[in-house]
């Protein structure tokens, strides 16, 4: 290859710096902090008497809470990290070039999803119970006084085969099934790719696009289920059917944020010296229009309901503008994930350099949590929740964990893929 | 001598050597009319140093012109003109009128990006195109030179420059409209 990329470093490496872990550390130990400072506040406040609409007739105790925020970020981070294995493969199945230096950057995020997992199932042991309202035996016992006939009826998708109202068999076993598959393509992928780096030859391309496509075929599906189990069944009595699509859409665009985030932050610091204004300007370009998408979702799903005002869909959006913990952040999540970014991203310079790209996506990562805040806790608190220390602190503590394992996982192989077949392609990118 | 009337054309058969040309008589101080080639040349906009179009400021006004306009007329209609209540709504339902609000946005913006660049190039259907070559729309690329333009260059100086810039041919062009 007598190419020009050959005047770049291509075996570089990211050297993670005790610098940038201490200002990592910093944070997380901040969000610590403010998350104890939330304990003790809950702790002593106590709750209200007023209950969530799901919340089943039981007292609020201060660590739902807490179980609550543990749950926002689970989903919330588990999917950032997907998103990041999503659109590595994204760009192998599309035989995309332009993105060449950049996939290592995207496949990364994958490094968060074993502790993900770890993290999801075990909260789910430990706090499930608390979250949702499914979980309770005596909706399924017809000689009950709390017996619903609504919950029995989707009962099966929670516990078959086992007896409903018992163990969530089938539940867990999707949430396994989902985890392992999505850790288990993101080890083939990153074994292809360390592969690839010693040997060369374009048969390693080869084999990740077939493997970037068997992903997505299980990632269209298993995207969707998860968003019904771990975030629409909170709300056990309501559905919407384009939800699925419409989590993963926010999933996307918070992905989107922080890859774009990660590269424009280690070309601030020198590497990727072949990444250029227009590879910068696609991922703005990107992060542009799945903003879009992800209104244009959440619109379709407000709109359908708001118009035919059938009581048990509408009740979702009741529950949430009607409140005054939630009323606000509705809008606050409108104007965060699109007004600002369809204004901010609108020209062609402000997604080609790095200073407004870094305000949107911080925007954005923010933006997207607010999005997942509002659809986890009124279902799980009601009246109880809202975005204070024990929030704030949460999202710090996660946000900082999972820079912490992602930018270690960059550090361990090599920066640029150096026998990508696409990379002069992708030197030459020009837009 | 008058402007747009006189020209001096450099037929080139590679885009390679166009592209040199390009910047080579550039660099030499003469201003260039405009370069015709049978198809779109990579980079070729930027080495004639063309401002970036302003098109997309007149799709994001015509896009806000839409979105206004719709708006005020389903304002105007449902809630002053004609008031119907639909489905329980309020008179002035305000998320009722995003969809169209959308369409009559993208509707304008299109429509409106279209008409601003056919009047901005000179595209109306009453136009008289100029045909420099006919060579242009099969396998040369021509660059026009506005004698007027250059008058201070002297028609023989660009010439000299086209010919030693790669041209394989330097020709006379004059257009009596």
């Amino acid at each position: 290859m007598a190419h020009e990329v050959q005047n770049f470093n291509l075996d570089q490496k990211f050297d993670f710096t005790p610098g940038i872990k201490k200002s990592i550390m910093t944070v997380l130990l901040i969000g610590a902090a403010l998350l104890v400072v939330g304990i003790v506040l809950a702790m002593m406040g106590g709750g209200h008497a007023e209950e969530g609409a799901e919340a089943g007739g039981h007292a609020f105790h201060w660590y739902q809470r807490l179980f609550a925020n543990v749950w926002i970020n689970n989903v919330y981070f588990t999917g950032i990290a997907i998103v990041g294995v999503f659109f590595f493969a994204i760009q192998y199945a599309a035989q995309a070039g332009w993105s060449a230096p950049i996939t290592r950057v995207m496949l990364a995020f994958g490094n968060w999803l074993p502790i993900a997992a770890i993290l999801m199932i075990a909260s789910f042991f430990l706090m499930g119970h608390d979250l949702f309202h499914w979980w309770h035996a005596e909706l399924f016992d017809k000689a009950s006084p709390e017996y619903d006939s609504i919950i029995d009826g989707k009962g099966a998708f929670f516990y078959w085969p086992l007896e409903k109202g018992s163990f969530p068999v089938f539940y867990i076993a999707r949430m396994i099934i989902f985890f392992g598959f999505w850790v288990f393509f993101f080890s083939k992928f990153k074994k292809i790719a360390a592969a690839e780096d010693q040997l060369g030859g374009t048969s390693h391309w080869f084999k990740m696009r077939s493997w970037s496509a068997y992903f997505l075929v299980f990632f269209a599906v298993s995207s969707s289920i998860s968003a019904w189990d771990w975030v629409m069944s909170i709300d056990t009595h309501w559905f919407s059917t384009l939800f699925g699509w419409y989590v993963f859409s926010s999933w996307f665009v918070a992905g989107l944020s922080s890859i774009t985030l990660v590269v424009i932050f280690l070309k601030g610091k020198g590497y990727l010296e072949m990444v250029n204004e227009n590879h910068v300007h696609d991922l703005g370009k990107f992060i542009f229009g799945f903003s879009i998408f992800w209104t244009y979702l959440w619109f379709s799903q407000f709109l359908l309901i708001y118009y035919a005002n059938i009581p048990e869909e509408s009740v979702y959006f009741i529950e949430r503008l009607r409140s005054d913990v939630y009323g606000g952040f509705i809008f606050v999540n409108i104007v965060m994930n699109f007004v600002l970014p369809f204004l901010v991203l609108m020209t062609r310079d402000a997604k080609r350099h790095g200073i407004f790209l870094k305000l949107v996506c911080t925007l954005l990562i923010v933006g997207h949590w607010v999005d997942f805040f509002l659809m986890v806790q009124p279902g799980t608190l009601g009246h109880n929740g809202g975005v204070g220390f024990m929030e704030i602190g949460m999202f710090l503590v996660y946000g900082s964990a999972v820079a912490l394992v992602v930018l270690g996982g960059l550090a361990k192989g090599n920066l640029i893929p150096k026998n990508h077949p696409m990379l002069e392609e992708s030197y030459h990118h020009h837009i | 001598m008058e402007r747009d009337t006189h020209f001096v054309l450099g037929v080139f058969e590679d885009e390679d050597v166009l592209m040199n040309a390009v910047k080579q008589v550039r660099s030499s101080g003469v201003k260039i009319h405009e370069v015709y080639s049978p198809y779109p040349v990579h980079g070729l906009e930027h080495a004639l140093g063309y401002k970036r179009s302003r098109l997309p400021i007149a799709a994001f006004l015509f896009g806000l012109l839409g979105t206004s306009l719709a708006l005020t007329m389903q304002f105007y209609m449902m809630k002053f003109d004609w008031p119907m209540i639909i489905g329980g709504k309020d008179f002035a339902a305000f998320p009722d009128f995003i969809p169209v609000s959308f369409e009559m946005t993208v509707l304008l913006a299109a429509f409106g990006m279209v008409g601003v660049f056919m009047v901005s190039s000179n595209l109306k259907p009453w136009a008289q195109p100029r045909i420099f070559d006919l060579r242009i729309t099969d396998d040369k690329h021509v660059m026009a030179v506005d004698l007027a333009v250059n008058s201070g260059m002297g028609e023989e100086k660009i010439k000299e420059i086209l010919a030693s810039s790669g041209a394989s041919e330097v020709n006379n062009k004059s257009f009596d409209e």
